[in-house]
C-alpha cells in the first residue's frame, strides 16, 4: 500500500494541479454563461481591471464572481466533510446528505425565520450549524445504538427517517408561517442569490473547517484503518473524533446555510478521491476539496443551462449524477454487507 | 393446534370489530369537523337528506369524497406494504422507501405533462386514467429496483439501499419536472413528494374505488403463499409452492395498489411500513389475519391523520404525508434500532 503511495507522489500533485486549473477554467465558463453571454476575454478584464462603468462588469463582479466562487466552496467543503466522516466511521455511505446533516440544517433556518424574522445573516449560519450538529449526533445515535452496530444501512435508513422527520416539521412551520419559498429553496439546493456576503461567511468558516481537517488527516488515516489499531498504534482516538466532528459541523453547516441541501456531493467526491489517491488521507482531503469544488461549479452550470431561462435547482442535478455512484456502492460488497 | 387455531380466530374477530367501530367513529368526527363546524347529530341527518343546504354542500362535495379517498388511499397502501415485506422477508420494506411510490409519482407528472392539453388534469377522464399512469410508473420503477438490486439473487438490505438510491434519482427528476412546467410551484412538487390528498372530489373516489375493492380479495386469496413465504424459499418451494410465479403475482398485487393509492394521494411513505407491523404485533404472523387488519389500520390511520392536518394548525392545511411521516417515523426509528 505505502509503495503505491510514495511512488506516485508527483502524479498526485500533477493531478491535483490539473483538477486546480479545471476549476480555474470551469468557473470562467460558469462566469460567461447566462442570460447574455459574456466573453472569456471580458470575464478577464472585469476581474483583472474592474470597470464599474461597465454593465458586464458589473454583472460579473457582483453577480457571476460571487456565485462561481460560492459554488466551488460550497463544494469542497461538502465533500472534504463527506471524506471526514467516511474516514472516521469506516462506513462507505457516510456523509452529509445521506445523514440528513441538510435537513437538520434547513429545520433551524425555518424555526429561527418562523419565530426571529428579524435575524442576521451570521445568526442563520449559527442555527443551520447547531441544526447540522443535531442531526448528525441524532442519525450517528440511532444507528450506534441499534443491534448489530452501526452498518451503513443502518446508518443510510436512520439518515432517511430522521431526515423525512425533520423535513416535516419543517414543512409544517413552513406552511404555518408563509415560508414554502425558503422552505422550497433549502430543500432543493440552490445557488442564487448568493452574493459576496456568503463568500466572505464561506471562506471564514472554510479556513478553520479545512485547516482543521488538514491537520488531523493523518490521524484519519490512522483511525480508517480501525479503532483498536489505531489505538495500538497510541494514538488519542476520541481527541481526534471531537476535531473530526467539529470540522465536519463547521463545513456542512456553513455549506448548508448559503447552498441549501446539494446532495450526494460529499458522498461520492470522497469515493472518487480515495479510487485515484489511495488510502492517504493527507491526500484525500485536499483532493477531495478541488474534486468537489470542480463538480459544483460544473453542477451549478448545468442547473442553470438545463431549463434556461429558468434555474434548476442545484441539487436534483448532483442527485442524478449522484444516484448511480450510490447504486454502484449499494450494489459492491461495502454497501450490501 | 385447533384450540388455538379457535382462540386466534376469536381474537381476530375481536379486532376487526373494534377497529370497524374506531372507524366509525373517526369517520362522524372528522365529517363534524372543519372551520364549518357540523355536529355529529346534523352529519347523520345531512347524511339522512334531512340537512340544511349548506351543511350538504359541505359534507357532500368536500368533506366526504375527502374522507373515503383517504380510507381508501390508506387501505391500500397498508395492504401493499404488508405484501411487500412478506414477499421479501424484509421488516423495513414499504412502497414508499424503496422507491415505488415516486416512480408512480413520477409517471403522473410526466402523463399531466404530456397530455395536459388533450386531457386537462381537473376532468372526470383524466381521474381514471392516472391510476394507470401511476401503476405504468409504479411496476417500472419496481422493475428497475429489482434489477438494480439484482446480483445472484436479491437480498432484502441490498434492496432497500437501491431503493433509496432510485427513490433520490426519482425525486430529482420530479422536481426538474414539476418546475419546467410550471417554475413557480414548488408546491406540487412538494405534495407528490411527501403526498397529500390534492384533488378530493367524487371522480377520485370513484376511481380508486374499483382497485382498493378488485387488489384486496384478491391479496386475501393468496395469503396462504406470503404464510409460506415465511418459512423461507427453500422450505416454501419443497412445500410445491411455486415461489417465483406467486412471488411475482403478489409483487404486482403491491405495486398495483400502491400506484393506485399514490395517483390521488401522492407519495406518501412509513405508512405501508409501519401499519402491517402494528398488525402483526396485534395478531401474529398469518396473512390471512394480517392483510385485512393491515387494511383497516391503514385506513384508520390515514383518516386520523388527514382529520389532524386539516384542523390542528387551521386554516393552514398540513399535508397528510407530513403528518403520517411524523406520527410513523418514530417508531420505524424503534424497528430499526430493535432489528438486526
Amino acid at each position: 500500500m505505502r509503495s503505491i503511495i510514495n511512488h506516485s507522489a508527483i502524479w498526485k500533485t500533477i493531478i491535483n494541479f490539473t483538477a486546480f486549473f479545471a476549476i480555474f477554467l470551469s468557473i470562467a465558463i460558469s462566469i460567461s454563461y447566462g442570460s447574455t453571454d459574456i466573453d472569456l476575454k471580458i470575464v478577464w478584464q472585469a476581474v483583472i481591471n474592474f470597470n464599474p462603468e461597465l454593465t458586464s462588469h458589473q454583472v460579473i463582479q457582483e453577480i457571476r464572481l460571487p456565485r462561481a466562487l460560492s459554488a466551488a466552496l460550497v463544494g469542497a467543503f461538502l465533500a472534504v466533510s463527506g471524506a471526514v466522516m467516511q474516514g472516521m466511521t469506516r462506513n462507505a455511505l457516510a456523509s452529509p446528505s445521506i445523514m440528513g446533516v441538510t435537513d437538520g440544517a434547513a429545520f433551524a433556518l425555518v424555526i429561527m425565520l418562523a419565530f426571529f424574522p428579524a435575524v442576521s445573516n451570521l445568526g442563520l449560519t449559527a442555527a443551520s450549524f447547531i441544526g447540522a450538529g443535531a442531526a448528525v449526533t441524532l442519525v450517528f445515535m440511532v444507528g450506534s445504538f441499534s443491534k448489530g452496530g452501526l452498518t451503513p444501512v443502518k446508518l443510510a435508513l436512520a439518515g432517511v427517517a430522521i431526515g423525512t422527520m425533520l423535513r416535516s416539521i419543517s414543512s409544517i412551520f413552513a406552511l404555518h408561517f408563509q415560508l414554502e419559498k425558503e422552505m422550497g429553496f433549502w430543500l432543493a439546493g440552490g445557488l442564487d442569490g448568493t452574493s459576496w456576503t456568503s463568500v466572505r461567511i464561506l471562506l471564514l468558516s472554510g479556513v478553520v473547517g479545512l485547516i482543521v481537517a488538514l491537520i488531523i488527516s493523518k490521524s484519519i488515516t490512522v483511525l480508517s484503518l480501525g479503532d483498536d489499531i489505531s489505538t495500538g498504534l497510541g494514538q488519542n482516538n476520541l481527541y481526534i473524533k471531537i476535531l473530526g466532528i467539529f470540522s465536519v459541523l463547521i463545513l456542512t453547516g456553513a455549506a448548508v446555510s448559503i447552498a441549501g441541501a446539494v446532495g450526494f456531493v460529499g458522498l461520492i467526491v470522497p469515493h472518487i478521491t480515495r479510487f485515484i489517491m489511495g488510502t492517504d488521507y493527507r491526500w484525500i482531503i485536499p483532493s477531495s476539496a478541488l474534486f468537489g469544488a470542480l463538480l459544483l461549479v460544473l453542477s451549478d452550470l448545468a442547473a442553470r443551462m438545463v431549463n434556461a431561462p429558468f434555474e434548476t435547482p442545484v441539487g436534483a442535478i448532483t442527485s442524478l449524477i449522484g444516484v448511480p455512484f450510490f447504486l454502484y456502492l449499494a450494489r459492491g460488497n461495502r454497501g450490501g454487507k | 393446534m385447533q384450540q388455538s387455531g379457535i382462540k386466534k380466530r376469536k381474537r381476530f374477530m375481536l379486532i376487526l370489530a373494534i377497529l370497524i367501530v374506531l372507524i366509525i367513529s373517526m369517520f362522524f368526527i372528522s365529517l363534524s369537523t372543519g372551520v364549518i363546524q357540523i355536529s355529529p347529530l346534523e352529519v347523520v341527518k345531512t347524511l339522512f337528506n334531512l340537512g340544511t343546504d349548506r351543511q350538504e354542500l359541505v359534507l357532500f362535495d368536500f368533506r366526504l369524497p375527502g374522507i373515503i379517498l383517504a380510507l381508501l388511499i390508506g387501505a391500500g397502501l397498508a395492504v401493499s406494504g404488508a405484501i411487500l415485506q412478506g414477499i421479501t422477508q424484509n421488516e423495513l420494506a414499504d412502497p414508499g422507501i424503496l422507491g415505488i411510490n415516486t416512480g408512480a409519482g413520477l409517471a403522473i407528472v410526466l402523463f399531466i405533462f404530456f397530455f395536459q392539453d388533450i386531457i386537462p388534469s381537473t376532468s372526470a377522464l383524466s381521474a381514471y386514467v392516472m391510476p394507470f399512469a401511476a401503476l405504468i410508473g409504479a411496476i417500472f420503477a419496481a422493475f428497475i429496483i429489482y434489477l438494480l438490486a439484482w446480483k445472484r439473487g436479491v437480498t432484502p438490505i441490498r434492496l432497500v439501499l437501491v431503493g433509496i438510491g432510485v427513490n433520490a434519482a426519482f425525486s430529482a427528476i420530479l422536481t426538474i419536472l414539476q418546475l419546467k412546467m410550471d417554475p413557480q410551484n414548488y408546491r406540487q412538487v412538494t405534495v407528490w413528494l411527501s403526498g397529500d390528498i390534492w384533488n378530493a372530489n367524487w371522480n377520485y373516489v370513484v376511481a380508486l374505488l374499483p382497485w382498493i375493492l378488485i387488489l384486496i380479495p384478491v391479496a386475501l386469496q393468496k395469503a396462504k403463499a406470503l404464510n409460506v413465504f415465511n418459512l423461507g424459499d427453500d422450505l416454501a418451494s419443497g412445500l410445491g409452492t411455486s415461489i417465483e410465479r406467486e412471488r411475482s403475482v403478489l409483487l404486482l398485487i403491491a405495486v398495483a395498489l400502491a400506484g393506485a393509492s399514490v395517483a390521488a394521494g401522492g407519495a406518501i411513505a412509513f405508512l405501508g411500513l409501519v401499519v402491517p407491523h402494528i398488525a402483526r404485533k396485534l395478531i401474529g404472523p398469518l396473512h390471512q389475519y394480517i392483510i385485512p387488519i393491515s387494511a383497516l389500520i391503514g385506513a384508520l390511520l390515514l383518516m386520523v391523520a388527514d382529520t389532524i392536518g386539516k384542523n390542528v394548525l387551521a386554516p393552514t392545511t398540513i399535508p397528510v404525508g407530513i403528518v403520517v411521516a411524523i406520527i410513523s417515523v418514530p417508531y420505524f426509528v424503534y424497528l430499526l434500532m430493535k432489528s438486526k
